[in-house]
């Protein structure tokens, strides 16, 4: 008998080509997506260096961060932003990588357009130069972000050197409470453990909250895995996987298909395997989140009030800091609150199902007058879904109206940037200082959170609507 | 992209005490938008260190003329955040050459070294140690020895040894990055590559 191993010690081993003494790992990548902001200086020094990319066909290219999201069909109009996205077609076509660039039917937010057109498969290891990258461990895939000078380097050599990272295990049980989705539940575990709490580790998520997830749900838990520090999250493949991949344009189809799935569905951390750090969360205690500060990890449930200094694990200085950058005080209530931007989107909920749930409540209702509503879907065939659907009729009779695929607001590179001092609920992953424009205050919430302060102009608890 | 190589280090420090430092400050994304790796130390912690119209903001450490030095000492958690290597980018090019906390982000810790930046993780206590030294007289020198992998207080000769792996020391002494590694691997890499199902 063999020793039992981890998903992530599975994943990992089977791509290590060699180990370098004293040294980090040398792991063969299978997938490589690359986007316009990260590449350029890559290539650059793949050109300066005379190598060439050595696998066009394992890398992948989407234009997402500085895309506009209207009027799609004209020129970009910032021109560093144009410049960015023709060096990305001119690298694309020149190394003869697939390029989703604007316009393209399939292009979208990189870690949209991987998992929906079956490029992203269990037990592969993926990487991008950008650190959400982590939401296609939903499918059981070691997958994490990267720096440029790494890009380049899996441009040229499709490897990349890596220490082994430490091992954790999360296991949530029990049942979600009404109203609370797979963003309640990453933001929860983030507020638990801190912006810090799992730096160094490579997260397992384990337990029935997880099994009973959907894949989409799943891919928000990995791709905010990152906002505790983790390298990156992974949830072992099931027949939820399999059902969600069979038939995508890329997955693998007929003998290819059958051949996989046995070798797919063993990548699960075996009975008797150890993890470096184990912890336990019980679903009951999950209400709808909301943060309130200036880091993911400072979120709290929506009926809460904002815990004071000597309660939170941060320094007092830099928190008390975060709180008067969003003009908050401790121990103030977060219901009511007002909202100036609703942004539904991003990596972490521009799917399907987010659109779903952010519908549920808008349906019959009609936007409050206070807020400006930016609906981004995460790419072009969430865009048709929303069509097909019916959700757009539902969106346009309660007064919101529709945007084209990218980042958008999530990071603000493009026009959707959040005015100084005004208040977004935002369905995206990070609330940093400036992230959705320089001075702009972020709320990260779920969808169905988002959508009540859409109807209602304040931060309100979605419960009562459901 | 060759840097410079990393032996010893002798200089004054410039302290930033706030904990969790995000990326997003150290460079904000409205200036990831180049094509080239030139000029982000101009926009190094853009909205911490200048006012909407430009001017610099006297309460920012950056603009204290009592700081200076190749050497930044932030918070816990320095670098946490967005996986932009361009953060790294922007303290290089600054001046800086080495970064020294109690925690660093992971990504933000790979990529420093990649650029030819040393990250030099020490104890809370000694982190503490070196924020006080730096209050007393901002023009304490520190001592960071990469051979010997020690950060000294050069003032009291107060020290502590700090981690780093071999191969990386390797690379940063002598200005070697992984590529040039990776490259001489080729043969190797086109095996393992056939054996993949996917």
């Amino acid at each position: 008998m063999s020793t039992p191993k981890t998903l992530f010690d599975k994943v990992w081993d089977a791509h290590v080509i060699r180990q370098v003494k004293d040294g980090p790992d040398v792991l063969f990548i299978d997938r490589h997506f690359i986007h316009e902001v990260t590449s350029p200086v890559a290539f650059l020094g793949l050109e300066n260096r005379g190598a060439s990319v050595l696998y066009p066909d394992r890398t992948f290219a989407t234009a997402d961060h500085n895309t506009p999201t209207i009027n799609q069909h004209l020129p970009v109009a910032d021109p560093l932003s144009a410049n960015q996205l023709a060096a990305l077609e001119r690298n694309a076509t020149q190394y003869g990588i697939s390029h989703w660039g604007l316009g393209h039917i399939k292009n979208g937010i990189v870690h949209v357009v991987g998992p929906e057109n079956g490029i992203t498969l269990p037990g592969m290891t993926i990487v991008c130069g950008d650190s959400h990258t982590s939401t296609h461990g939903a499918f059981g895939a070691i997958a994490f972000g990267i720096g440029t000078s790494e890009v380049e380097m899996v441009l040229a050599t499709q490897c990349i050197m890596q220490p082994k990272p430490k091992k954790m295990r999360i296991t949530v049980n029990g049942k979600p409470g009404k109203a609370v989705l797979p963003k309640d539940v990453i933001l929860y575990i983030i507020s638990q453990t801190s912006a810090s709490g799992a730096t160094g580790y490579f997260v397992e998520y384990a337990g029935e909250v997880f099994e009973n997830m959907t894949m989409e749900g799943r891919m928000t838990v990995c791709n905010m895995t990152i906002e505790m520090g983790a390298r990156g999250g992974m949830i072992a493949p099931d027949e939820t996987t399999l059902n969600y991949l069979k038939g995508r344009d890329l997955s693998p189809k007929g003998e290819q298909w059958d051949k996989l799935v046995p070798y797919w569905l063993s990548l699960k951390t075996d009975e008797g395997a150890t993890f470096d750090l184990d912890l336990t969360f019980d679903a009951a205690d999950i209400e709808p989140q909301i943060t309130y500060g200036t880091n993911p990890g400072l979120g709290t449930g929506v009926t809460h009030q904002i815990p004071t200094a000597d309660s939170v694990k941060d320094g007092s200085a830099s928190y008390k800091k975060s709180l008067q950058y969003m003009g908050f005080q401790e121990s103030e209530s977060m219901i009511g609150k007002p909202v100036d931007f609703v942004f539904l989107g991003s990596c972490t909920n521009g799917r399907i199902e987010d659109f779903r749930a952010f519908a549920s409540i808008v349906k019959g209702r009609k936007k409050a007058d206070n807020i400006t509503a930016w609906l981004v879907p995460g790419s072009h065939i969430v865009e048709k879904q929303i069509q097909e659907e019916g959700i757009l009729d539902i969106l346009t009779q309660a007064g919101f109206e529709l945007r084209q695929p990218g980042c958008s607001a999530c990071l603000a590179m493009n026009d959707d940037k959040v005015p100084a001092g005004k208040y977004a609920v935002s369905t995206s992953n990070r609330n940093f200082e400036g992230r959705q424009g320089p001075g702009a205050r972020t709320l990260l919430a779920s969808p169905l959170v988002a959508a009540a302060a859409a109807v209602t102009g304040v931060v309100t608890d979605p419960r009562q609507f459901i | 992209m060759a840097y410079d190589k990393f032996t010893i280090l002798r200089s004054s420090a410039v302290p930033m005490p706030n904990e969790n430092v995000d990326t997003d400050q150290i460079i904000p994304a409205r200036f990831l938008k180049a094509t080239e790796r030139k000029g982000f130390g101009d926009n190094l912690f853009r909205d911490w260190r200048y006012n909407n119209d430009n001017t610099p903001k006297a309460d920012f450490v950056l603009n204290n003329p009592t700081y200076s030095g190749k050497i930044l000492v932030g918070g816990k958690n320095f670098g946490s955040g967005s996986s932009r290597e361009h953060a790294a980018w922007a303290i290089y090019d600054y001046g800086f050459r080495c970064v020294v906390s109690s925690f660093f982000a992971d990504i933000f810790q790979n990529n420093s070294i990649n650029v030819g930046i040393l990250p030099v993780k020490v104890s809370p206590e000694f982190l503490e140690k070196i924020f006080a030294a730096i209050d007393a007289d901002p023009k304490t020198e520190l001592e960071v020895n990469l051979p010997a992998q020690t950060i000294t207080l050069l003032a009291t000769g107060e020290s502590e040894s700090f981690a780093i792996n071999e191969y990386k020391k390797h690379n940063l002494t002598n200005g070697y990055d992984d590529i040039d590694y990776l490259l001489s691997m080729k043969e190797e890499i086109g095996a393992f590559a056939e054996t993949r199902p996917f």
